[in-house]
């Protein structure tokens, strides 16, 4: 496994090293940028002044990593300062101290937020040179031109505004683009095979009175509705026009199918942060959750069981991007571009491809990924090797498979995304009232 | 003023000016010298708090706050049940842990006061009692859930002990754990106001008691108690207002399942919600405001200070 990996690894850091060294020695000769533009393929017309250029970026724990940052100087030689906080505080944030970043990281329901509140700038899709090979699911919303559309705040519903100037979201895809999707996964309930005691399949086993105070659910209004939408149509309760914009009525009954289950004493705790979601699982507080695919392998890194358990009512999925502070101009809007360009060649795809996440481009991924980690991750097959973390720790034994299997199962299988409901203030009251019954 | 002060020769005027200056200065000196405080007082607790009651006025959606004029903020928050129930709930709180922190707060004050002659072992005791404030809050709160978790020590102590065969399920994430926690973390708010009360205490006082042929709980009902009150007056204003405030301790200890006041309007911000959290804000903090006027009413505090 180390020898297939370390070509695929090692290829990359020597061309940044020594681009990086070719930018070091020609920073005083404007020139050479040409040049250093040739080695990578990245257009670097402002070399020369390029390190003096730091751009802040901030978003949530997933993708906002000091291993993209330092890859970053590696290759693109300016300096990326990153800023990790929970998804509230990135909607807060982003609205209220536009002037505090210049790259933000948010989540797609999150952005059907923030950019009504014109604090961001939309993107020129022709300066992006990777576009037409991004997942059809972020322009078209489909997998294939075939599948159908998942509920919810669908990516692309949010992905395009109307003009260069515009906030308001097109219907198709543009010129303009909001965010650039990076990051994306789909989510399901993770479990503690060794402590349930029987095979979990339904998202509707979340209520069943057998995990009685060993159940816990995620305390992100606009997340754990979700999930909980799930569990009540799963159980045949509730069947909803759209999960991700319910009416009144819709949110009442699934709230009371939740607060009855709360006051029977279903629930040991609700989770916000992903700490917590670790730490409720490997202390056995809880056996089955609502859950993140890294948590669970931060659990399974404890040598503690936990599965990532795939159900027969689908996925709910969400998906994180890329976006540009409306204040952004210049040489710190080139450098913007250039990494955001950076972002969709293949290294951080990559990156993120090998933590269980999918990447936005995924040819550029795979040349940065071994053909059995590709067939790992992506294709659903055995491990023919050890599966490496991107820190280079054994996360699964040779012959382990993934759960919830490849891409296309995976992202096929989506029922909704995180969302931004109509009815957003009426339902956040109510979910309040659930969490203080 | 020290110009005309080193002035060789003081002319008429000048000698006026001087007469008048020494009458004019002491009558705006204690404005200068108050002016630093009130204008700081002023800029950071009046000011903000006219901003977040003027801000509960406006109106919102989930992007943005509207100045305007309206008063829906406060009848959504007060014709709402879980409101009045997350109040009631974290008067609980307040009432259970005010209770439980006065008893430790009073027994290990007198302990100390009364019972540890020497004021070196006085002062090292005391001391001792604020090693725990050498960690952070959060730290010495999160150490609680693998203490008292199902898998955590005290059950297994329980259970290999044989007193229990079951993990005890409301060790952890319950109102027993949030009211430990709490307890925990502010019995020495109680602890030292008290023990100052009790210091100033004139002994001769107690020798009179006991001359007198009161008993030790007489003297204790009838002199003790009543000299340490308005030590017990700050440390239950302390105790009081931290408890209704908080919102952290509430979340982890409760495992979220239970509501406060202080996390119910730290999720309004976190939600973008700002006017609802600003009159959640408002109508908490004349809440506080009239528990402590009420606690001064009962002790006058001022013979403490």
């Amino acid at each position: 496994m180390t020898d297939t990996r370390t070509p695929s690894k090692s290829a990359m850091p020597s061309t940044g090293v020594s681009r990086r060294t070719l930018l070091k020695g020609t920073a005083a000769v404007a020139g050479a940028a040409v040049g250093s533009g040739a080695i990578t393929g990245f257009p670097t017309i402002w070399a020369q002044n390029i390190k003096n250029v730091t751009l802040r970026q901030f978003g949530t724990g997933v993708s906002n990593l000091n291993a993209v940052a330092d890859k970053v100087k590696e290759d693109l030689g300016f300096t990326l300062q990153m800023t990790a906080l929970d998804s509230d505080a990135v909607t807060q944030r982003a609205v209220t101290q536009p002037k505090s970043y210049d790259i933000a990281d948010i989540e797609y329901w999150i952005c059907k937020k923030v950019f009504p509140a014109g604090v961001m700038q939309p993107m020129d899709v022709k300066k992006i040179k990777n576009f037409d090979k991004i997942v059809p699911i972020f322009i078209t919303g489909k997998m294939t031109p075939g599948s159908a559309i998942a509920q919810g705040t669908a990516p692309h519903t949010v992905g395009f505004v109307e003009g260069k100037d515009s906030t308001k979201f097109a219907k198709s895809a543009t010129q303009w683009m909001t965010l650039i999707p990076t990051i994306y996964n789909a989510d399901t309930l993770g479990i503690r095979p060794d402590l349930v005691g029987r095979p979990i399949s339904s998202w509707k086993d979340l209520l069943d009175p057998a995990f009685k105070g060993k159940a816990s659910l995620l305390n992100i209004p606009s997340i754990g509705i979700m999930d909980a939408a799930m569990v009540c149509e799963a159980m045949g309760e509730i069947k909803y026009g759209d999960k991700g914009n319910m009416t009144k009525e819709e949110i009442d009954k699934t709230l009371k199918i939740m607060t009855d289950a709360k006051k029977a004493g279903q629930f040991r705790a609700f989770w916000k942060t992903f700490d917590e979601s670790v730490n409720l699982m490997s202390s056995g507080e809880v056996i089955i959750q609502s859950m993140w695919s890294p948590a669970v392998a931060a659990v399974r890194a404890k040598g503690i069981q936990c599965v990532y358990q795939p159900l027969k009512e689908g996925y709910r999925a969400w998906g994180g991007g890329l976006g540009i502070a409306k204040h952004l101009s210049g040489l710190e809007l080139e450098a913007a571009y250039e990494y955001i360009n950076w972002y969709l060649s293949g290294w951080v795809g990559a990156y993120l491809n090998r933590q269980g996440y999918y990447s936005a481009v995924l040819d550029t991924a795979k040349q940065h990924m071994s053909p059995e980690e590709w067939a790992f991750w992506m294709e659903g097959q055995p491990a023919k090797a050890d599966i490496l973390s991107p820190e280079g720790k054994v996360m699964e034994k040779a012959g382990a498979v993934r759960d919830g299997g490849s891409f296309q199962d995976r992202m096929g299988r989506v029922a909704c995304w995180n969302a931004v409901m109509d009815e957003d203030r009426y339902m956040v009251r109510k979910w309040n009232e659930f969490i203080a019954a | 003023m020290t110009l005309t002060a080193e002035t060789p020769r003081p002319s008429v005027t000048a000698a006026a000016g001087r007469a008048r200056r020494p009458r004019l200065l002491p009558r705006v000196a204690p404005y200068l010298q108050a002016a630093p405080l009130t204008v700081t007082l002023l800029l950071f607790l009046l000011v903000p708090i006219l901003t977040i009651v003027a801000v509960s006025f406006w109106d919102y959606d989930s992007v943005r706050i509207y100045p305007d004029f309206v008063l829906t903020n406060y009848t959504e928050l007060l014709a709402s049940p879980v409101t009045w129930k997350t109040y009631l709930n974290t008067l609980k709180y307040a009432a259970l842990t005010w209770a439980i922190t006065l008893g430790i707060g009073f027994t290990v004050a007198y302990f100390l006061a009364f019972h540890v002659r020497s004021t070196t072992w006085q002062m090292v005791l005391f001391l001792v009692c604020t090693i725990p404030f050498w960690t952070s809050n959060i730290i010495r709160m999160i150490s609680w859930i693998p203490f008292l978790g199902r898998n955590g020590l005290l059950n297994s102590g329980l259970i290999s002990a044989g007193i229990i065969d079951q993990p005890l399920e409301f060790l952890l994430f319950s109102d027993f754990s949030v009211v430990l926690a709490f307890v925990h973390l502010y019995a020495l708010f109680m602890v030292v106001p008290i023990f100052n009360s009790m210091m100033r205490i004139d002994r001769a006082l107690i020798e009179a008691a006991r001359d007198g042929g009161a008993n030790a709980a007489q003297t204790l009902w009838n002199v003790i108690l009543p000299l340490t009150k308005p030590g017990i007056a700050i440390g239950s204003i302390f105790v009081v207002t931290l408890v209704m405030g908080d919102f952290i301790t509430v979340r982890l200890m409760s495992g979220g399942q239970s509501a406060s006041i202080g996390l119910m309007i730290a999720n309004e911000i976190s939600l973008l919600q700002y006017p609802a959290a600003a009159a959640n804000a408002v109508v908490l903090l004349a809440v506080v405001l009239i528990m402590v006027v009420a606690m001064l009413r009962i002790v006058d505090i001022r013979k403490e200070l």
